[in-house]
Order: C-alpha cells, then structure tokens, then sequence
C-alpha cells in the first residue's frame, strides 16, 4: 500500500476524533422527545405530492392545511373549530404556541417521501408529520416517524396495512380503508343490482389493490354475488383496452374497477367505450363498479362516471354543520370547494392540535395516549373514534355515485348513501388485518 | 503496487477534508436566519450527498472509461437496499454484514445482467440494460411482494426472526447500528447563532465514499483502466489486435454494479427501508444525469453532480409561498407578490422544472459538466493573478 | 376467435401510438443523427393542443342567475361559452363536441413550428455534440415542457371526449362471422395513424424533397457537395416528425384523458420500439410499433398469464415488452431491421 493511505487514515481519524472530543460546546439530546418546541412557536411537517400525477391532490391538501393553521393561530373563520365536539382548541395556537409549519414533496415515492420528511425532522424541528396521498408512502413515513419519535397523522391511504399489518404507535388514520369501502359498498350494490350477480374484478397490481380487491370480493360474495375473474393488471398500464375487451365475453355483468388515480380514469374510459355500460348480460344491464372515488381524479374521466357507484370518505355536499362549516371557509378563501384530501388533512391537523391540548404536551406518547380512544364529533362525518388498538379512526362511510346531471364542475359525485359506522366496523384481529403490531409510542431523542 | 500521483493524492485529501467538515460547509446561514432554507447540514441529505457519490463513482468507472452507458444502474442499488433490510430482518442490526451482502448480492446480479447485455454495444446496450431494469422494478413492485413487501418497501418490523438480537423489550423498533454505535446518533454543536450537527451515519457513509474514491484513482490509473479507456476509445482495433474486450468490459460492469450495491446497502444501512421505485428506469436516469452534470470521466465530477442533483431535490422542493413572502416581506405589496408568483413557479412545487432548465443550461453551455465550469473558473483566475502571457500554459486539461 | 380478434384489435391500435411516436422519433434520428428525447413530451404537446382549443371554446360569458345558488350560498354564476353565444346552441355545441377533429387542423402548423424552433433554436447545436449530450439536452427540454404545462393545466387528467357521433362501438367481429364490437374511435385511431404513416412514406418515396431527404440520410456530405442545402431540408424534417408525434397526440386524447406526464410515459416504450425495430430504420420503427403492441395485448389476455404462471413463471404482462426487446436484441444485434455501425459506437 501507499504510504499515503495509512498516514491519510491516521490524520483523518485524528480529525474526526478531535471533532467529537470538544464537550465543551456540544449540547447532548436531553429533551424529553424528539424536536421538543422551544421557543414560542410549534413547527408542523407537511408532506404531499408537489410532484408526480398526484399533485393536484397534493396541493389541495396544503390548502386544507393552510387553512387549518390559520384557524389554529386564531385567523379566519375558525371552520370547524366551531363546530369540533372538544373545546380545548382557543385559536392561540397549540399550547400558546404559534403553529408554523414547512412543506416537502413526496413525489409520491416511498424513498422521497422519507427523505422530505426526514429533512422536516432533523432540519427544520417537525414534531408532526402528515400528509401523503398513496398507502405506499403512508406505511413508509409512518415507520420513519416511528423510529424518529414524532407523530405522525396520516393523508389519505385507503389500503388495510397501515392500521393492519403496518400499524405503528405514533401513526393515526383518519382516511376509510379498503375493508369499510367493501362492507359499505356490497349492501347498496345488492340493493341496486340484486344477489344474483357475476363480478369481474380488473385489480391494480400491488399491496393495495390486493388488499381493496379482497374485501371488496369478500363483502359481495358475503350478499351472495359471484366473482367470475380477479385480473391483475400492472401498475404502468396505461390502455386498459387490451383487460377491458375480454370482459365483454366472460359471462360477467359488473365489472370491479380496483383502481385509483390515473389507473381508475384510464380503466374505466376503457371500459365505457367498449360499450359495457349498454350491455345487457344474463338479462340484467351490464354495471361498473369503482370502489375508491376521488373527486379530483374522476373529473378526470369526465361523464364517464356518470351513475357509477363508489365510496368515498368525506363529500363537500354533505348537510352537516361541520362539514358547512369547513366548505364555507375553505370555499371563501380559494374559490372551490374542497376534495376529501382536503378535508382529511384539515380534520387530521386540528385533531393533532387538539390532542396536544388535552394532553398538555406535544410529547409523542402524551398526544398518542390522547387520540387513543378518542371520541369526537363535528368533523363532518358523525360521531368518530379513534380506535386505541390500532390507530384507525371509525366513522360512517359515504357511498356516493357519479352525477348525472351535475350543476358545476365541483358537482361531480352525489352522495347515495352515509353507511353507518356500525356495518362498517371490524374486530382488531380481523384476518384481513392480523399480522402486525403497534408496539409502543416512541418518544425519540 | 505503484503508489498515487501527488496531483491524485491531493484531490483526494481535498475530498476528504470537504467530507470531514462538510457539517460546517453546508451549514452557513444561522439557524434563524431566513436562509437557513438553503442549509443542507443535516444528517439525512449529508448522507445520501456521500450515498449519491458513491453510486456516481462507480457509474463514472463503468461509463466515464469504457463509455457504455448503462440505463439500468438503479436495480443493482435496489437489490443491494433489498439485500441490506434482509440482512436486519434476518441477521442483526450491525450494519457491517448489511453491508458485504448488499455489495456480493449486486456484483452476482451485476454479473448476470452484464454478461448479457454486454453482447451488444452502443445503445443496443443501454436499451439492455434498461429492459432488465424495468423487469426488475415491475417484478419488485408486485409480483416479487413476498421478498420485496411491493409497493410499501422492505421495512423493519417488531416481529422478525433477528438471530443476533437482544430481546426486544421497549417495544421500539431496532435501530441500525455498527458494533453498539447507532447510525442515527447525532452530536449537535452550538456555535452562537449555528447549529453544527455530526452524525455517525454520516461519518460512515463519508469514510466509506473515501474508500471508493480511493479504489477509483486507483482503478483509473492502473493498466486495468488503460485498457477501459481503449475500450473506449477504439474497441474495434482493439479486437483486431487480438485483444478480447469482454472480461475488462464485463469487470468494469461488474465493479460499478457493486459500487451501485454499496450505495445500496449503505442507504438502507441509514434508512432501513427499500422501496421499489428506487429500481425505476427514471432512478437509473438519476444516476446518468449526475455523472454527466457533474462531468463524465473525471474523478471528482459525479460526486458533485450527485451533490447538485440531490441538493436541489430536498432544498428547492421546500421552498413554499410562505417562505417566499418571508423573504420579501420587506417589499412593497404588489411588487412582492409579482417577485413570489415568479419565483414559486421554480421553488416548491416548481423545483423540477428549475432542475430541467439547470440541465438544460449546463449541458449547453459546460458539456464538460461542472468540472469544466470550475476548471474555466480555475483558468480565469490564473489568467487574472498571472498576467496574459500564461494563458497558453493556463489551459489545463480536466482534473481528472 | 372473439378474443383473439379483438385483442388483435387491441394490439394494432396501442401499436399505433407506438408507430407513430417511433416513426417520428427513427426520422429525426435518421435525418439529424439526434436522439430525441423530447418526442414523447412532442406527442403530449399534440394531445394539449386540444385540450387548449377545448379550453378557448369553453371561454364563456358569465351571468348570475339569482335564482340558483353555489355551493356557498351565493348567487350562481352561469357560464355560457361565447361560441353558444355566437353560433345559437346547436351549431355552437357540435362545434364544441368536434373539438377534438378541429384540433388537427390547428395543431399541424402549431406542431410544425414547435419541431421548427426546437431545431433551430436547441437542437442544431447539438449535431457534433456526443449521444450522451443530446440525450441529458433533450431530457432536460423534456422535464421544462412537462412542468410548464403542469403548471398551467394542472397533474390530473383532462376529459377530452370524442365527437358524439364516434361515441359507442361497431361490431368489426360480425364482417368475418364473428361477435367482437370494437369502439369507434380506437377505429379510427388506427386507421388515421395508418394514413399518416402511408403518407410519411409515400412523402419520402414519390416526392424529390423525400428522394434528397433519403440521399440526405444515406450520405449527408455528397448531397452537400452537390450544392443542396440538405440542412434545410432536415430542419423541415424534423417539424414533420414533430406533427407526427403532435398528431398521435391529438388523436389519442379521447382514448385516454391527457395529462402532463404521457409523453414520459410513452417515451422508454417508444424508445424500446425504434431500438427493437432497429436504428434509423423508418419500416423497422412501424413494424416493431404493431408487433409490440400485439404481443403486449396477447399478454395481458387471461390464458396466456396462466400458462406462464404454469411455468412458474411470474406475469408476463409486467415484463413482456422488455422480455422481448431482450430476446430480439441478442438474436437480431441490430434489432429487427436496423444496419451495421449505426449508434454502436
């Protein structure tokens, strides 16, 4: 070897060891948890797609968050601080503090989303993360917040795993999952289209189309339906002509579109203008079924969703004095009326809030034990409670359909049905959701 | 063997001396300040500025000396990471077994995909190497879930079957480590206004990006390294000379597609997570932009192509309107909120169309990357102290 | 049969996209020695020309009609679009529902010109330049396309439908006997690319530019010398290239809602099209589009995943363009129609 190399080596691990050796100015971690607030303000994480085809959802979400911090700081209107069944929440902030807040982008990818959130942590003080629109970077960034010691509140991500098998301590869910869409959906479809139907389900080819494709598959068969073919169909599909064209002779007469984004825009043109919708099959008209509805993407498919049923979390033209609340502060300030990414991420930042008040701290596990179990209403979807055994909150779901004769390009869906949250519930060891455990609240440092 | 330049032995002493005090070089703005928006001293962006450069290094020894240009490099990073997490889940949370399977796993997948795709040259090569990477991210995302846990990513849980591991009773999930000393450790230095952070992770990740470093001079300036760039240069009059390339070219592959591993495992050694998108064929594009940013060829130009491109990904992407408005509070309204709606169109959600136009520019008007920027600077100066008579000398070729 | 005919269907009609997105992309490569890529970002341009001209009809008139409300519970603004206004509602909304026919017309010379500035303003200084720049070069071009309109048009698709006439689906199955109805629109999708890559081809055949574009190709320095401005001609080249992939794009609109990010979905598949197809060869680009889009049709069919899953192998439908570029290229080194020493170097 060189003489360089060794020589190199030695002054280096000099170096290195006289940087670590200056006690004198190096303040040791003695906080109690993780990014403790210091001064007179609190620094929230939020993390959304900037970049990526989810952006538009992402952005909405900032809105929503937006707004929430300025209701939390005492601005506007107070939306639904107003209406919240907790009173804790005084408009002065979080525990006195001002609310401030940095944003990242996830490009809806697992790896960037750590990595922005991770910057929120170490850079800029976060001491809650929220945010996402795919299950992929829910589960991901909930294990980062996990092992960092920070809360984190989810965006939206409808697949079983992140309360089920991917459960974590420090992570909640406000969004519905996969299973409530299924046990919300399959009595409305009965009603409408009988016991006696044939389903073919086009799945998107991961974790969550899996898991939405199940219980979807288990809750129809459960009214007596029968499922002819499950088709995977690959992420980066982008003409679906070549899955929709052999349901027209499969003996099928619903078509499960398990999709979501751009898949489910992509599927379910396919799908339409293969003519499915004007079939008739074993005497009954031919049916498309879209399980997950996103207002935003399914402007996307324009009047192709038209009477197609769905389920979705939140809808803006719902009657209740929390969700007129939100609408009207959300509408004032940008224009429009807000998505059900919006709403979650509103409702899931002053939910936050509201627990460091109760809690009288922002310590991770103070916080987590006050959402633990926690009973609220006010928020838009009924009384809701977020369950202690798993983070997931419970709530009655919407089964919505696609308008047909709608009044603006916000009024895209209308609301069929609000599923009460009792059909919707499940036990903590359903075996669609068995296999993981929310070990203990971790508060870092 | 032969010992290094000095020119080579001083470039790798100014590499370690910037990975050394890179807490204090990216730190410049106080903590309160209004730039401290533009400070990347923190230990998950220092980390992956050394992860990058490492997987840049070994790119640059595949492309910058045979010029195969592989459009597949991102799978052999992914198995490594895949390899790594398996190692935590299986093995134990020491970093160092992690490690040397990420880097063995990668040169044997390595091997295969480059004994394949090496048949073929030009970009019947690259368009080789990314048919087989494609492959490898749509199997990873979903039909390879059970190894590959699909969309989510490989994650640590509380329930895997560790065989070195201590009972976990803190219910807190195990934390990556190298013999007892955790990755994620962090020393904050308080200097008044600054905040300097040391991380352990980040140390590893900069001695291990000084090993590579190394190994490239050394591989650049051995005959092995003639002989790529003969490749290279001239692979037909190579063969008519009785010179079998494939064994050199394919060791070349098979070293960068390690290197690749390491990066790989180191990654995951920081992050216990894979995911698949690190797989994609826009990843692998990644890589190729850093290089050629950066300056193909050279030794020190993808690692700063590396710093650039990730620089801009987690710095601009958080600049939002908020922050905008905070920095030109101080003007009139109006003429404040023109400045903000200019400028969010390239910060935040804009961030990449700043990184296209950067691309763009440097590639139009420094086709030899940043190298032949700093070096053109480095020329200009030399002219300016030295008067005109030494512009002849002054033009120096690319440190390389 | 019905399946297999329809997926033959299926196939002729993706592999059209391919085609023509290949087609243009070989011709620029052919001509100009450039690799492209920004040609799928060129196809997405097309498709937003559409989206434009549906969003410049819809510019409207607003009047408030006190006797609705909005979602706020404010008097609701109408919206009538001028051209209603100015036409009366029915000729005013045929013209809206023909949008994207009437997109054709604009986007040819708008196409045109976008391929005409690209080359001249970008792209001609990189002729001497290596592969590797025009490739970082273009990419960049690429992403800064994509993101403007981005920012402009928003992330999530838009609905550009098909003149009403064209909605529904025709029964091609019954001519043969058969029971297969296949939309219309995906129709004329195949037969409108079939049209122009014929007249691409006749172009460069029957017309003295195509015969000194083809000499151009095969020895660029000779037609030079015989005083021919063989740059020119290129320079037009490549705005055809450039309303080829625009044109690809308008017509695939009311296939798939267009949104930014369609080019770069498009772009590696096409690229893996002309690759396959071998470089710089323009029936080796439209051969490999068809042949590909067939296979990946017969892939995603139910039976053919099962006989793979039979040989434990994992879904085809994942990987079959890639297994087959790999196949094609170690048993054709210059894919299927490609010449020696082109991009080998």
């Amino acid at each position: 070897m060189s003489k360089f190399t060794r020589r190199g080596l030695i002054k280096t691990s000099a170096t290195v060891g006289a940087g670590l050796a200056m006690p004198t100015f190096i303040t040791s971690p003695l906080a109690a948890y993780t990014n403790a607030p210091t001064g007179g303000s609190v620094t929230l994480g939020f993390n959304v797609p900037q970049s990526g085809p989810y952006a538009d959802e992402g952005a909405d979400e900032l809105r929503a968050y937006k707004l929430a911090v300025e209701h939390l700081n005492g601005g506007g209107d107070g939306g639904m601080m107003n209406t919240f069944s907790s009173k804790a929440l005084k408009g002065n902030g979080i525990l006195g503090k001002k609310v401030e807040y940095v944003t990242g982008d996830t490009q809806t990818k697992s790896d960037a989303a750590r990595a922005s959130a991770k910057s929120m942590i170490e850079k800029d003080g976060a001491v809650m993360i929220t945010g996402g629109s795919s299950s992929g970077v829910a589960i991901a960034v909930q294990g980062l917040c996990q092992e960092a010691g920070v809360i984190f509140m989810a965006g939206l991500t409808h697949s079983n795993d992140t309360t089920g098998k991917d459960k974590k301590a420090n992570g909640f869910r406000h969004f519905f999952n996969g299973y409530m869409s299924g046990a919300a959906l399959a009595p409305v479809l009965e009603a409408r289209y009988g016991k006696d139907r044939n389903a073919y389900h086009l799945t998107a080819d991961y974790t969550w189309g899996w898991t939405q494709q199940e219980s979807i598959q288990a809750a129809t068969e459960a009214k007596g339906w029968n499922t002819v073919n499950n088709v995977l169909t690959p992420l980066a599909t982008t003409d679906f002509s070549s899955y929709v064209a052999p349901v027209l002779n499969s003996g099928a007469d619903v078509l499960v579109l398990n999709h979501y984004g751009g898949n489910m825009i992509n599927s379910l043109t396919s799908a339409v203008q293969f003519g499915l919708r004007d079939k008739v099959v074993n005497n009954k008209n031919f049916e498309i079924v879209v399980p997950l509805y996103s207002r935003l993407m399914a402007r996307g498919a324009g009047e192709n969703v038209k009477g197609i049923f769905g389920s979705t979390n939140w809808h803006w033209s719902l009657s209740d004095e929390g969700t007129k609340a939100f609408v009207k502060s959300f509408g004032t300030k940008y224009g429009f009326p807000p998505s059900q990414a919006a709403h979650t991420t509103y409702v899931q930042t002053l939910l936050y809030a509201d627990a460091c008040e109760r809690a009288g701290t922002f310590n991770p596990c103070g916080v987590g034990e006050a959402l633990e179990g926690f009973k609220f209403d006010g928020m838009g979807n009924g009384p809701t409670e977020y369950r202690a055994e798993d983070h997931q909150c419970f709530k009655d779901v919407l089964v919505v359909k696609g308008k047909e004769n709608p009044t603006s390009e916000f009024d895209v869906l209308e609301v069929v049905e609000i599923t009460p949250r009792s059909q919707v519930e499940y036990a903590v060891d359903h075996p669609m959701f068995a296999g993981g455990a929310l070990g203990k609240c971790n508060p870092g440092a | 063997m032969k010992s290094i330049s000095n020119a080579d032995t001083r470039t790798l002493y100014f590499v370690a001396i910037i990975a050394i005090l890179a807490p204090f070089i990216l730190n410049p703005f106080p903590t309160d300040s209004g730039l401290a928006q533009f400070n990347a001293g923190y230990p998950d962006l220092m980390q992956r500025f050394a992860i990058y450069g490492i997987l840049a290094i070994g790119f640059n020894i595949l492309f910058g000396l045979t010029g195969y240009l592989s459009f597949g490099h991102a799978a052999f990073l992914g198995v490594g990471s895949y390899s790594a997490v398996w190692m935590f889940k299986l093995l134990s949370m020491n970093i160092i077994p992690a490690i040397i399977l990420s880097v063995i796993v990668a040169g044997l997948f390595s091997l295969l995909i480059g004994f394949i795709s090496l048949r073929r040259s030009g970009i019947y090569f690259s368009i080789l190497t990314l048919a087989f990477a494609q492959m490898s991210f749509a199997l990873a995302y979903s039909v390879l879930t059970p190894l590959t846990n699909g969309e989510t990513g490989l994650q640590i849980t509380l329930n895997d079957p560790r065989i070195f591991a201590a009972e976990n009773v803190s219910g807190n999930l195990p934390v990556t480590s190298l013999f007892g000393m955790e990755m994620r450790d962090t020393w904050t230095l308080n200097l008044g206004a600054w905040d300097f952070q040391f991380n352990i992770g980040y140390y590893i990740c900069a001695i291990f990006l000084l090993i590579a470093f190394y190994l490239s001079i050394r591989i650049f300036r051995s005959p092995f390294g003639m002989m790529l760039r003969a490749v290279k240069t001239n692979q037909t009059r190579l063969n008519y000379t009785g010179i079998n390339t494939r064994p050199y070219t394919l060791a070349a592959f098979v070293i960068s597609g390690m290197y690749a591993g390491l990066a790989g495992g180191l990654m995951a050694s920081m992050d216990p997570l894979a995911g698949a998108e690190r797989m994609q064929w826009t990843a692998s594009g990644e890589i190729v932009l850093m290089t050629i940013l950066g300056g193909t060829g050279t030794l020190l130009g993808p690692v700063m192509g590396a710093g650039f491109i990730k620089y801009f990904e987690n710095i601009f992407s958080k600049i939002n309107d908020t922050v905008l408005h905070g920095w030109f509070a101080w003007m009139p309204d109006g003429l404040e909120n023109v400045i903000v709606w200019i400028l969010h169109l390239f910060t935040g959600k804009g961030w990449h169309l700043t990184l296209g136009i950067m691309f763009m520019l440097i590639v139009i008007f420094l086709p030899g990357g940043l190298m032949e920027g700093m070096s053109r600077i480095g020329n200009w100066w030399k002219r300016r102290k030295g008067g005109d008579e030494n512009t002849s000398e002054a033009k120096s070729t690319p440190a390389e | 049969m019905d399946a297999i005919l329809l997926q033959i269907l299926n196939g002729l009609d993706k592999g059209s996209a391919y085609a023509l997105i290949a087609l243009g992309l070989t011709l620029i490569f052919g001509t100009l020695g450039v690799v492209n890529f920004a040609h799928g970002a060129l196809f997405m341009l097309g498709a937003f020309c559409a989206v434009s001209l549906q969003k410049l009809m819809s510019v409207s008139k607003i009047t408030i009609d006190p006797s609705q409300l909005d979602f706020l519970g404010n008097p609701l603004k109408v919206k009538t679009p001028y051209i209603v206004e100015w036409f009366g509602p029915n000729v005013g909304n045929v013209i809206i529902d023909w949008n994207v026919p009437l997109s054709i017309i604009v986007a040819i010379p708008v196409m045109l010109s976008i391929g005409y500035i690209m080359e001249r303003g970008l792209i001609k200084h990189f002729y001497k330049r290596p592969h590797a720049d025009q490739i970082l070069v273009t990419f960049g071009l690429a992403i800064v396309i994509q993101e403007l309109v981005k920012a402009n048009y928003g992330a999530n698709p838009i609905p550009t439908p098909a003149p009403d006439q064209f909605v529904g689906s025709f029964n091609v199955g019954a001519l043969i006997g058969l029971d297969a109805s296949y939309p219309y629109w995906r129709l004329i999708y195949f037969a409108f690319s079939a049209v122009i890559i014929s007249a691409v081809f006749a172009f460069l055949r029957f017309t003295t530019f195509g015969m000194v574009v083809r000499a151009g190709m095969a020895d660029r320095e000779t037609v030079g010398l015989l005083g021919i401005n063989i740059d020119r001609r290129f320079t037009i080249m490549f705005g055809i290239a450039a309303a080829v992939a625009g044109l690809a794009g308008v017509m695939y609109t009311p296939i798939n809602s267009p949104n930014y990010h369609m080019g770069m979905d498009f772009l590696v598949l096409s690229f893996v099209v002309v690759v396959v197809g071998g470089m710089g060869s323009l029936p080796g680009a439209v051969l490999a589009g068809f042949l590909l889009g067939i296979l990946e049709s017969f892939a995603s069919m139910n039976e053919v995943k099962g006989f793979f899953e039979m040989l434990y192998l994992p879904s085809i439908d994942q990987i079959i363009i890639y297994l087959v570029a790999i196949i094609v290229l170690l048993t054709r080194p210059r894919g299927l129609m490609g010449k020696a020493g082109v991009m080998e170097e």
